[in-house]
């Protein structure tokens, strides 16, 4: 049995390793498509801080961990799929054979169709590749203009903030990351990072770029101009499945896939960032786009690929996220269900601050401002989707009695 | 080490709150809490102030062991001069709130002057503010406590506040934490509510250091062991709390009953320990829902307690048909053979109250003890009471008087003054079984005569927790002792004060020295501080300590006058029991304690006793 | 035998020493905020019920980290976080459906029970064997066992 995986990203990797615990004997090749060791690009932000090294951001840290693990792990780009012939072609030109195919391909970052994205100074900030360049041009002192206030670039603003560089935020939408937070999180974060230096503009959009003095002009519209020596492209990631085109197998947002991560094609799963998987919440498909999300379908899709069929309860869409020292976590339904009831609770002031949504009684989505103890209970109450009886009449009144629920409801004497 | 080495200084009336550096100096010579925070006490006030101008402070302190694993290490006190009584007050409580006060960073919160309107203090480590209360003032203890946990969006928090009955003045009120545990006697609730301080909020996460970890852990585990094989310790106060005392005390023929009217009460097993671990009828539940500890105690004596729900004080009223702070002795004794009433319940109810609404229920059931000897006698009627028939054994008097009492209304609020002020008003001050105008606790001084020597100079007003002699008298620690004999009283009352002043300066909880000697904590104190902690040490800053609250008094206008006991006691031979017949012979043992004291036949501290302490 | 924590709320005072153990023994200071271990309290029940980590089979903190931070010891079966590789990108935090790791700002990483390399302070510090280190082997880990299951992503996915 050959399994190929492609993509070396957390899905990817964790895939593998779980190929390698049911099936002993199976040949298990990696693809990556960058020179680097699998590394997390979750980790990245706190290589542009110096807090670690590359080695660092590294997905494995034992010395030959694929190796004794038995995984091949290959640089590689594939250019096609041949689900008849079983076999790939890479960017080499060779071919790779399979008996069952994992995508893994992640995502990538796009580019608004903005004049100057092209001129040097302008970077994304998805790769070791990237890091490095942004590491050279964002030193102490230095202007930079982020384009995008989404989880991404919230996340990359941090390191920046950290790095001392004199930092304006340029968001498109309304508020400070719009898919994570509703109006008054993303604004009480907006907030936050105002009062730490950090020149936040939302509802505004970069027009154009160009050069200037060797530095960038950036200009808004807003009508006004700004200089920048680095500008930092946020906007967006799409799913890698280009490369699919021709193959048979059916993409939407991402790759279409069922229960069990399988494709539309025999033998081709797909996992991570790249795949539409069940949601937990909604019971639709959906790209997250996160590492827990990824971390589950790499190991369901294969145990299902190893023969061990497992279908798949749908991840939770979660994010936590550090913005220049306020801590923010976005569970599940957040914007809540059609006729629940919802709590919050607002510190304005504090910059604390608590939503729940819940559906009857109990709690399908959660927004948490300034809190950090024991989060991951928010994540228990809504997966487990435990009834909360009384605890919902003491919920609506103080939201932030949710590990008290937890514990009360799931430890009963 | 063990010390925060820091004070918040909060100015009520400007608003302000300052750090300072705890006085180290005064630190090895008392220590902490109770003796530290009164050594600043005398310092800065004038003994002669009225206790409810903004002139009088009110120091909120813990000792140098709260927030370590010393068992029972997480007390605090409150010191002040009390509301009820104009003398020194300090008044101790455990739970969880000195813990956090410790963590956040302060030995000793110095509240001065008053708030123009109601304020609460909030802390969070090194942020310490002042922020507007009216949104609480009004509220009871337990719903200002949720509005704080609610507002500040931190379930975490710990709180201690007062309730309706210290904003509205009554006399004894309290200041309430964790929502049943008191820094109870003398009125230091009142002085609070006289500050427009509603309430303290703390969030600590800074921590505790000790000098010597290792010795430290020794220390204390050697001690937890010592407690844990102690009869009292390690096997009463967890399976019944104080309330063991109910049976025994009344067998002793020394439980005060209907105002001291006589010494053994025929409703005292309804109302005992054993009452209530027995299943009840409606429900097969027994009033008592578990045993619960204080803030590192490894004894937890605290009750936590639950009423029939077919009881009439709660069948209507589902708020009270919870898990609360249940009955202790004292409030188990002041509310029940006190006042007559048997009825378990109906003084569960009651305490439920006095947490709810933060005031003691000592002087409370005290008072209203004496309201109903005046009932009965025609002193007062029902014109007075509001209609309320005041008869002794009537459960829904006491009830309705408590609920009254906590909002400060009608006759509640006389009941309010405390017996001495309430009887003097109605022209009966005999009838006011109280010292400097503190009602008795519950153990009557013709049956343990030590116990009336207690009372008659404890510096705070008539006291079991000023030297607890029933330990000796009645339980045999450390040694036995005749209970009906004078003899040697007076060395054993000034040995308990002065080793109850050291463990009351430690951080650790009283109770402990049903097991634990000086020699215990010593080496806990000595591993934990800067310094060298000795027994000796020790006794010698608690008598250092009962010197200084001594002065303290004699300097606001307290004289040996003042050490006496009601007529009752010394004229009123008990009816019943095996002290039948006995008064209290106070007269037999005072110059003997004086003399020990090395205080004057006045009951002035000698220049030389002043000297030998370092006064 | 493999051992671990199994807590009975039923014989737990209240006390927090298991608290001031964990927290000394990690962070050399008694300081329960620090604590590994937290006894929540029901006050108007009467119940106290110690939490920690269980050191669940599942361990969606250590799937989750993307540094491959969070390892299994396994002579006790712990997962342990490694300060050095943690970076603090607090997503354990969220993936633990239980809520027993968290960050700590102070030092920029997460916290979480290690089981004290096998002899766990808090255990030992309990007066009231609420706390108590025994074979894994035992009905009382079940009820977390159970809720852990359900929070499973894969219905049969304890591969």
């Amino acid at each position: 049995m050959t399994y190929v995986i492609i993509g070396a990203g957390p899905s990817g990797v964790t895939a593998a390793e779980t190929l390698r615990k049911v099936d002993p004997v199976g040949e298990i090749i990696l693809l990556g498509g960058e020179p680097e060791p699998p590394y997390s690009r979750m980790a990245i932000p706190y290589l542009l801080t110096g807090q670690i090294d590359e080695a660092g951001t590294y997905l494995r840290k034992r010395d030959g961990h694929y190796e004794a693990n038995r995984i091949e792990y290959r640089q590689a780009t594939v250019e096609s799929v041949d689900p008849a012939a079983k076999s790939l072609t890479l960017a080499d030109g060779t071919t790779q054979a399979y008996d069952k195919l994992l995508v893994a391909t992640g995502a990538s970052p796009v580019k608004p169709p903005i004049d100057g994205l092209d001129l040097p100074g302008v970077h994304h900030c998805w790769t070791l590749a990237d890091a490095r360049h942004i590491i050279a041009l964002a030193g102490k002192g230095a202007e930079v203009v982020l384009m995008g206030a989404g989880f991404i670039g919230c996340i990359i603003l941090e390191s920046l903030v950290e790095r001392g560089v004199k930092l304006t935020v340029v968001e498109a939408l309304d508020r400070m990351v719009p898919r994570m937070m509703n109006a008054p999180a993303g604004n009480m974060i907006k907030n936050w990072c105002t009062e730490k230096g950090v020149r936040v503009l939302t509802s505004t959009k970069v027009t154009r770029l160009a050069q200037s003095d060797g530095r960038l002009a950036v200009e808004l519209d807003s009508g006004e101009q700004t200089a920048a020596d680095l500008v930092v492209v946020a906007t967006g990631v799409r799913s890698n499945v280009d490369f699919l085109e021709g193959s048979g197998v059916k993409t939407d947002t991402g790759i279409v896939v069922d229960q069990n991560m399988r494709s539309t094609v025999e033998d081709i799963y797909a996992a991570g960032d790249c795949a539409q998987g069940l949601d937990f919440s909604t019971g639709g498909w959906e790209v997250h786009a996160i590492q827990p999300t990824a971390v589950d379908h790499g190991r369901i899709a294969a145990l299902n690929m190893a023969g061990r069929p497992t279908p798949f309860n749908g991840s939770l869409n979660m994010n936590v996220l550090d913005t220049a020292g306020l801590i923010s976590v976005s569970f599940g339904r957040w914007d809540g269900v059609e006729g629940g009831d919802h709590a919050e609770s607002v510190d304005a002031d504090n910059y604390r601050y608590t939503r729940l949504e819940f559906d009857g009684d109990r709690i399908v989505g959660a927004l948490a401002l300034g809190r950090t103890d024991h989060v991951g209970v928010l994540r228990g109450l809504i997966q487990t989707g435990i009834h909360l009886g009384p605890w919902k009449e003491k919920l609506m009144a103080d939201p932030n009695r949710i590990v008290e629920a937890y514990i009360d409801r799931t430890q009963g004497a | 080490m063990a010390w925060a080495k820091n004070i918040l200084r909060v100015n009520l009336t400007k608003g302000t709150c300052t750090n300072e550096p705890l006085n180290m100096e005064w630190a090895d010579k008392y220590l902490g809490q109770r003796g530290l925070a009164t050594k600043y006490f005398v310092e800065e006030v004038d003994p002669k102030v009225d206790p409810l101008s903004p002139d009088n402070k009110l120091i909120m302190t813990t000792g140098p062991l709260t927030g370590t694993s010393a068992s029972t290490a997480g007390r605090y006190s409150v010191v002040t001069k009390g509301a009820l009584t104009g003398a020194i007050a300090c008044s101790n409580s455990g739970g969880f709130f000195g813990n956090e006060m410790k963590n956040a960073g302060y030995d000793m919160i110095i509240f001065e002057g008053k708030a123009k309107t109601p304020v609460y203090l909030f802390i969070d480590d090194d942020d310490a503010r002042l922020l507007d209360a009216g949104e609480i003032w009004g509220k009871s203890v337990w719903d200002t406590e949720d509005w704080i946990k609610e507002h500040h969006q931190d379930p975490m928090i710990r709180v201690a506040s007062i309730g309706v009955s210290g904003e509205k003045g009554v006399l004894f009120a309290c200041v309430v934490n964790d929502y049943h545990r008191a820094a109870g006697r003398s009125g230091v609730g009142t002085v609070m509510g006289s500050k427009n301080l509603k309430a303290v909020a703390i969030r600590g996460t800074k921590g505790v250091q000790v000098k010597d970890y290792k010795r430290f852990m020794e220390a204390t585990a050697a001690a937890k062991k010592v407690l844990a094989e102690n009869a009292v310790t390690g096997e009463g106060l967890p399976a019944y709390g104080t309330q063991v005392l109910m049976n025994v005390i009344n067998e002793t023929g020394a439980l005060p009953t209907r105002n001291h009217q006589t010494v053994q009460f025929e409703g005292a097993h309804a109302i005992s320990a054993e009452a209530m671990v027995e299943p009840r009828k409606s429900d097969g539940k027994p009033n008592l829902v578990r045993n619960g500890a204080c803030f590192g105690c490894t004894i937890a004596c605290g009750r936590i307690s639950s009423i029939d729900r077919t009881h009439y004080t709660v069948a209507e009223r589902p708020q009270y048909q919870i898990a609360s702070g249940g009955l202790e002795y004292e409030a188990a004794w002041a509310l029940g053979a006190a006042t007559g009433v048997d009825d378990l319940d109906a003084l569960t109810f009651a305490n439920f109250i006095c947490n709810e609404q933060g005031y003691d229920p000592i002087s409370f059931g005290a008072t209203v003890a004496a309201a109903m000897e005046m009932y009965e006698t025609g002193v007062i009627d029902d014109k007075v009471t509001g209609g309320i028939e005041l008869k002794f054994g009537n459960e829904r008097a006491l009830t309705e008087l408590a609920e009254l009492c906590g909002r400060g209304e009608g006759f509640g609020a006389e009941i309010g003054l405390g017996s001495r002020r309430l009887c003097e008003k109605y022209g009966h001050p005999e009838l006011s079984m109280a010292v400097k105008s503190q009602e008795f606790p519950a153990y009557d001084s013709r049956g343990i005569q030590g116990m009336g020597l207690t009372y008659a100079t404890s510096n705070r007003g008539a006291c079991h927790l000023r030297s607890y002699t029933v330990a000796s008298e009645v339980l045999g620690i450390p040694e036995k002792t005749d209970p009906h004999s004078t003899e040697g009283k007076a060395g054993l009352v000034k040995a308990f004060q002065d080793a109850t002043a050291a463990f009351d300066s430690s951080g650790t909880c009283i109770f402990t020295s049903f097991a634990w000697t000086l020699e215990d904590v010593a080496p806990q104190v000595d591993a934990a501080c800067e310094g060298e902690w000795t027994a000796e040490k020790l006794l010698e800053v608690g008598e250092r300590v009962w010197n200084l609250e001594r002065q303290f008094n004699n300097a606001a206008g307290f004289t040996a006058k003042d050490d006496n006991l009601p007529a009752r006691l010394l004229k009123d031979a008990a009816k019943v029991g095996p002290a039948k017949g006995l008064t209290n012979q106070l007269d037999k043992m005072l110059p003997e304690y004086y003399e020990l004291r090395g205080w004057t036949s006045d009951g002035v501290p000698t220049n030389e006793t002043l000297n030998r302490l370092s006064l | 035998m493999q051992r671990s924590l199994v807590i009975d709320p039923g014989k737990c005072t209240g006390c927090l020493q298991c608290e001031l153990a964990c927290s000394y023994d990690n962070e050399s200071i008694f300081n329960p905020s620090k604590s590994r271990i937290k006894v929540f309290s029901f006050h108007d029940k009467g119940r106290f019920v110690p939490y920690t980590c269980t050191q669940c089979d599942e361990a969606w903190c250590m799937k989750a980290c993307p540094v491959d931070a969070i390892s299994v010891d396994a002579a006790s079966g712990a997962k342990i976080v490694s300060d050095e590789l943690c970076v603090g990108c607090k997503v354990c935090t969220v993936a633990c459906p239980f809520g027993t790791v968290n960050y700590n700002a102070d030092t920029g990483k997460v916290i979480k029970c290690d089981l004290c390399g096998g002899d766990p302070e808090c255990a030992k510090a309990c007066p009231t064997d609420a706390i108590v280190f025994v074979d894994a082997n035992w009905t009382g880990l079940e009820r977390m066992r159970t809720w852990a299951e359900k929070t499973d992503a894969g219905q049969q996915a304890s591969a």
